[in-house]
């Protein structure tokens, strides 16, 4: 058992990622998740574990030197909020495009503009779609509670390595404000230079010895054919993604009609309104995807199969839902998919869901049959 | 005499260094960069740097940089690569680690990266290539194009009164503390390519005895953007942009310090 703390999201991320062996940080203060650096800044890892802390002077400068540092094979990170990842868009697709390991964080407030610092979930499609110029993904990792946050630091380095890809965590205001409990990992040691070589030797920018040629990292081709080589790669990577990595977690799903989809703060939510819903004689349950890259297709389709409805809460306009109703057409399933949300850093109260669930699905629930087109 | 009585390892005084490869440069005749390419590897090659060596590509005409000198390299987002050589150079403190960037790159997009890393006196080195316009995309303005000069967006010459001055920047650079070296240098003609070696090396050598930020402006030229012939884009360089963008070292200190200048 590790080591129990009460601790802000926030402050678990620093945490988690000196203790999971990260070699460098970049960032830029921004709210909601300013304590990142704080954090890290107060510990002072670099004399702990050697890890470099840097305030640099814009998110455009800090994603570039987590490019940099990246780049060299070693276990890199930022965080920042909306704004700030919009800033780091032309960064991010670099990244991508070089296929660069790191691990990036979004602790999101509202949009769009400067928006509020209140939670929202409104970067779904920035960060699930790509976000910046060009065909890529990222793996995005959905937490819902603080001990997720620590989790995920460790996760996100394990996929973005696995894939030699930029994994992303989406948090929002809510998780990286509140305080939880909180069972920490234990210290792992950073990789050693001869690790990171013998690990990353064979494409990171590690010194070229006579043994190798030079590594080179770019994201440029100017023939097209080559360039469409590089496409039809990272496609080829994505699909398996998809293949071998998607996580998710299904509650009270087994006999349910309806079928709650949320992540991170909103599936919180959701799951008190499941429980309420339930003591009014309602069977639902909830499906929270924990990768929204790799989004979890597969368990929706198997869901489509015996569901009445599907509904989707987020706290946005509504993007995630557009994914659900992919999958459920996928599968040739009529159930019907909707959406309820709250918007601008309002979160929904379970009541509220509750109510929305029965409103939007008001003539399935009269008739306990699926609508048919 | 025989031309094979002459070619013999005794008789060697000067050869391609080892370092620059044999891919063929896509830079045009004339074009100051592959003298700086060459300088930079064979002092990279002579100091015993190339494991060490991480080099940052920018984008403009120095884009494929990496495919003519033998070391690890990386490509930066336009602009960017002040901010990329801080990241590789504070994970890896041991690295040599180098910008190469023009003026559109340094100057214009990447100012506030180029700033700050200066500002920081990130343990790097510099090569700023001045030839005041941009040459990549198809000769435009720069933003050290000299008032007047004709460039594809200032087709009636750069006017002041809508585009402002000619940056010089290397002075602004000379002015932050973690700057250790700043010079300005051309190779132009054999003695300029000689004064610019020896600049370079001293830079690194700063660089490697973690003096801070070394920083060489190589004024150059671009015939192609100038629509001049090589030899008359020397002689225009000398004319014109080496009064406005004077030759010599800026500073000489150790980092902390701020310049007199």
């Amino acid at each position: 058992m590790g080591e129990i703390k009460l601790m802000k999201g926030n402050e678990v991320l620093a945490e988690a990622a000196i203790r999971c062996g990260c070699d460098g940080y970049f960032g830029y203060p921004i709210t909601p998740q300013s304590e990142v650096m704080e954090t890290l800044m107060a510990r002072e890892p670099w004399k702990e574990t050697g890890m470099v802390v840097l305030q640099a002077e814009s998110e455009v400068a800090s994603i570039n030197m987590v490019y940099g540092a990246a780049a060299t094979g070693k276990k890199i990170m930022t965080s920042s909020s909306s704004p700030g990842i919009s800033l780091m868009a032309e960064g991010i697709s670099y990244l991508a495009g070089a296929e660069l390991p790191c691990l990036l964080v979004n602790v999101q407030r509202g949009g769009p503009g400067l928006g509020t610092i209140q939670p929202s979930q409104a970067d779904y499609f920035q960060a699930v779609k790509g976000g910046g110029h060009g065909d890529y993904k990222l793996i995005v990792l959905a937490p819902s509670s603080v001990q997720e946050m620590n989790d995920f630091v460790d996760l996100g380095f394990e996929l973005a390595f696995k894939y030699r890809n930029p994994a992303m965590i989406l948090a929002d205001g809510a998780i990286g404000q509140m305080m939880e409990k909180v069972e920490l990992a234990d210290y792992k040691p950073r990789w050693t230079k001869e690790e990171v070589v013998e690990k990353n030797g064979g494409w990171a920018t590690t010194g070229k010895p006579s043994s190798r040629k030079k590594n080179v990292i770019t994201s440029l081709e100017m023939a097209s054919n080559d360039m469409e080589v590089r496409n039809i790669n990272l496609q080829a990577k994505y699909r398996k993604m998809e293949e071998e990595d998607v996580r998710y977690e299904a509650i009270q799903c087994d006999d349910a009609e309806f079928i709650l989809v949320a992540f991170g703060t909103a599936a919180r939510v959701c799951q008190k309104a499941v429980e309420v819903a339930r003591a009014k004689g309602l069977k639902v349950g909830l499906l929270r995807p924990i990768t929204l890259f790799p989004f979890p297709k597969t368990i929706i389709k198997e869901l489509a199969r015996k569901a009445v409805g599907f509904l989707s809460v987020e706290m946005s306009a509504g993007q995630m839902v557009e994914d659900i109703k992919l999958a459920v057409y996928d599968a040739g399933s009529n159930a019907r998919v909707n959406y309820f949300g709250r918007m601008g850093g309002i979160i929904p109260t379970p009541t509220e869901v509750v109510e929305a669930l029965e409103d939007k699905f008001s003539w399935e629930l009269s008739y306990g049959v699926k609508r048919s087109y | 005499m025989d031309i094979q009585d002459i070619i013999k390892p005794e008789n060697l005084v000067y050869q391609k260094t080892k370092l620059l490869t044999d891919t063929p440069m896509h830079y045009c005749p004339g074009c100051s960069h592959g003298v700086v390419h060459k300088i930079l590897a064979e002092l990279i090659d002579e100091m015993g740097l190339q494991d060490k060596s991480i080099g940052v590509a920018p984008v403009g005409c120095a884009v494929f940089a990496y495919n003519y000198i033998d070391i690890d390299w990386q490509e930066a987002a336009h602009g960017r690569a002040p901010a990329v050589a801080t990241g590789i150079s504070r994970v890896n403190p041991d690295a040599f680690v180098f910008t190469y960037q023009g003026d559109g790159d340094l100057a214009s997009i990447g100012a506030a990266e180029i700033m700050h890393a200066c500002n920081r006196g990130e343990n790097i080195l510099v090569i700023f290539i001045n030839n005041g316009i941009y040459g990549m995309t198809g000769g435009q303005m720069a933003p050290t194009t000299l008032e007047g000069m004709v460039t594809a967006t200032t087709p009636n010459g750069r006017n002041v009164e809508l585009n402002g001055y000619p940056m010089r920047i290397t002075n602004l650079i000379a002015q932050l503390p973690g700057t250790s070296y700043v010079t300005r240098q051309s190779v132009h003609t054999a003695g300029g390519v000689r004064k610019c070696k020896k600049a370079v090396k001293k830079a690194i050598q700063n660089v490697l005895d973690k003096k801070g930020t070394s920083f060489v402006e190589v004024v150059s030229t671009c015939n192609s953007g100038w629509k001049l012939s090589p030899v008359a884009s020397n002689k225009w360089m000398e004319e014109n942009m080496i009064p406005y963008y004077p030759l010599g070292d800026m500073k000489d200190s150790v980092k902390g310090e701020h310049s007199e200048n």
